[in-house]
């Protein structure tokens, strides 16, 4: 399960591409956008998703149920 | 001033005693701070003189800094930090409209270098823009690397213009040396609160260490660096203004607590300002219905708080956008598109020149205004009445009373003309007609005035305005607003003497919630 950015909420206040830990985090057509493939849910780096704790709209970082569970290598 | 221990130990090297630096501000800012603390009343009309250069400098032409400077010059910002480290209850970042004016809210944002480009291609068409700010529409210092790529662009390209940014001051603490090696000497704090239990109703969280903390916990961290940061600053002698947002039932009272707290880790100027929550703003505060403060209450406070430090009431809450003179918006003139095809000629010496040419009509402005007060000399009342009065800019009354869209609000007592604030209006006069809904907006907001001076006013609202009991003045169109107050105040105070009239106190006023219009077309 990466996150995904809801792009109708975001207000691409870009928050939470400084935060990432992955640098999974760009902007694209106005908005911004998570990279499912580089996306660790933070696990092995914080103990929340950095994504989810600074975005000012809730309901804006949530979870992406089209991809398997982050396991760490 | 009775806590000024600090600051003297604070800043030994430029061997500035800062004691004397809060009382020549004082004198120079013509602010009444009568009563029990021994600073000037509002008859000085000091200046360069007065003040030592080195904050003479700083302050001379900022209008943030200086309600007199405030008349003459201008001001930009520039949106370049989006991101934001906490969430207040009286923001929501998702708000974006051209005719909104509130912080946190801007039409674009920018990077560094289209920012340092817009700042050139302003400064070249307007003068009198003396200071570049950064304040948001998020926080700077949550963004510190576009925001210090800025200032190190501007300084290179346009070094006359002086710096400053705005901060929630959570991060403020790690950046503090950063600050000062841009030579960033202004930067202004949002102190709301110092007791994290008022704190937890205006702040729901904090970005913290990679954690969002919440309630009081969250408050508390916030304080403390706010105030750490103060101190620092301080310490450098770099020039701290503290905004509080007056939100009454949650820390209306609480702030003159916090006045003295930033006093005492020696701000230099507090701006407190009333809360800014309509439900379509979709804040915390706009949703539950939380009010603002009425005109009275906002200058009761900030009164109360004048005895202890130099107060900001001339602030006009403005965008992280905003371009020109406090109270106008000229950032529609100035958008990317425009700005990248603008053929940018930016020349130092006929800004200086330009410049001087505002310092010498200031000079006047100042003279006029310490002849007149001269004749007040002598007179004896203890009336004190509220004045509006419409102008452009440069000190004067100069704008029709149809086409402003603020007025400026002056206390008259045998002190002189103070000001105490403004009051935004929607344009009475669109097109060329007048509307009675408007004009009851401006009477509103106007309605604890006793006269409105004008450059020109036509005989109905004229009228009207007689009937709600405020006298509309023309005799002094285009002449200096201090000088001709105190004219026309004396000549009040007369026939009161002679029974002519009846002195009568007014009632209170609001503060408009709404949109400032960008175009006053």
């Amino acid at each position: 399960m990466a996150y995904k950015i809801v792009s109708s909420q975001c207000t691409s206040c870009s928050a939470c591409e400084a935060e990432c830990p992955n640098m999974a985090i760009s902007e694209k057509g106005g908005t911004f956008i998570i990279d499912p493939a580089k996306c660790t849910e933070c696990i092995g780096h914080f103990d929340t998703p950095q994504c989810v704790a600074v975005c000012p709209v809730d309901e804006t970082c949530v979870v992406d149920k089209n991809y398997p569970r982050y396991q760490a290598p | 001033m009775d806590s000024t221990g600090h600051l003297e130990t604070g800043a030994p090297e430029t061997g500035v005693d800062m004691e004397t630096v809060m009382q020549q501000i004082a004198e120079h800012k013509g602010c009444g701070t009568q009563g029990g603390s021994g600073k000037a009343s509002c008859g000085s009309g000091a200046g360069e003189n007065d003040l030592p250069p080195e904050i003479w400098e700083k302050v001379k032409n900022h209008p943030c800094y200086s309600e007199e400077a405030h008349h003459h010059y201008a001001r930009m910002h520039v949106a370049v930090a989006p991101a934001c480290n906490i969430q207040c209850n009286y923001c929501n970042r998702k708000y974006d409209c051209a005719n909104e004016s509130r912080p946190g809210v801007v039409s674009e944002k920018l990077t560094p270098e289209q920012a340092a480009k817009k700042v050139l291609a302003v400064a070249s068409t307007i003068p009198q823009m003396t200071v570049l700010g950064i304040a948001g529409p998020g926080d700077p210092l949550a963004n510190p690397a576009k925001t210090f790529k800025t200032f190190e662009l501007i300084s290179k390209t346009a070094p006359d213009i002086k710096l400053c940014l705005s901060t929630n001051g959570l991060a403020l603490p790690d950046h503090v040396d950063t600050i000062a090696k841009y030579n960033v000497d202004h930067v202004t704090i949002t102190i709301n609160m110092i007791d994290p239990e008022v704190g937890a109703k205006i702040y729901p969280w904090i970005f913290w260490k990679h954690k969002r903390v919440e309630g009081v916990e969250a408050a508390r961290i916030l304080t403390e660096r706010q105030l750490q940061g103060l101190e620092m600053l301080t310490e450098r002698g770099i020039l701290c203004k503290v905004n509080s947002v007056m939100i009454p039932g949650v820390n209306d009272q609480h702030l003159v607590e916090v006045n003295k707290a930033v006093k005492s880790r020696g701000a230099f100027l507090h701006n407190i300002m009333p809360l800014i929550s309509a439900p379509e703003h979709g804040t915390v505060f706009g949703l539950t219905g939380q009010r603002g403060p009425t005109a009275q209450e906002l200058k009761a406070l900030q009164d109360s708080c004048e005895g202890e430090m130099n107060m900001m009431r001339h602030c006009r809450q403005c965008r992280a956008d905003a371009v020109g003179l406090l109270g106008e918006d000229r950032s529609e003139e100035f958008t990317t598109d425009k700005i990248m095809a603008m053929e940018v000629n930016y020349d130092i010496e006929t800004r200086k020149a330009y410049q001087a040419a505002v310092e010498l009509e200031r000079v006047a402005k100042v003279e006029a205004k310490k002849e007149e007060l001269e004749t007040l000399a002598g007179v004896a009342s203890d009336i004190k009445i509220l004045a509006a009065v419409a102008t452009k800019g440069s000190g004067l009354i100069n704008e029709h009373f149809g086409h402003a869209k603020e007025f400026q609000i002056y206390e008259l007592s045998t002190s002189g003309a103070k000001f105490v604030g403004h009051r935004r209006v929607d344009l009475y006069c669109q097109g060329g007609y007048g509307d009675e809904d408007s004009l009851e907006t401006v009477i509103r907001a106007i309605n604890d005035c006793h006269a409105v001076f004008v450059a020109k006013i036509g005989g109905c609202p004229k009228g009207d305005l007689a009937k709600a009991g405020i006298e509309a003045v023309d005799e002094y169109a285009h002449e200096f607003i201090e000088k001709s107050a105190i004219g026309w105040f004396k000549a009040y105070l007369e026939k009161v003497k002679t029974g002519e009239i009846v002195h009568e106190a007014r009632g209170d006023a609001a503060i408009r919630q709404g949109a400032l219009l960008a175009t006053a077309e």
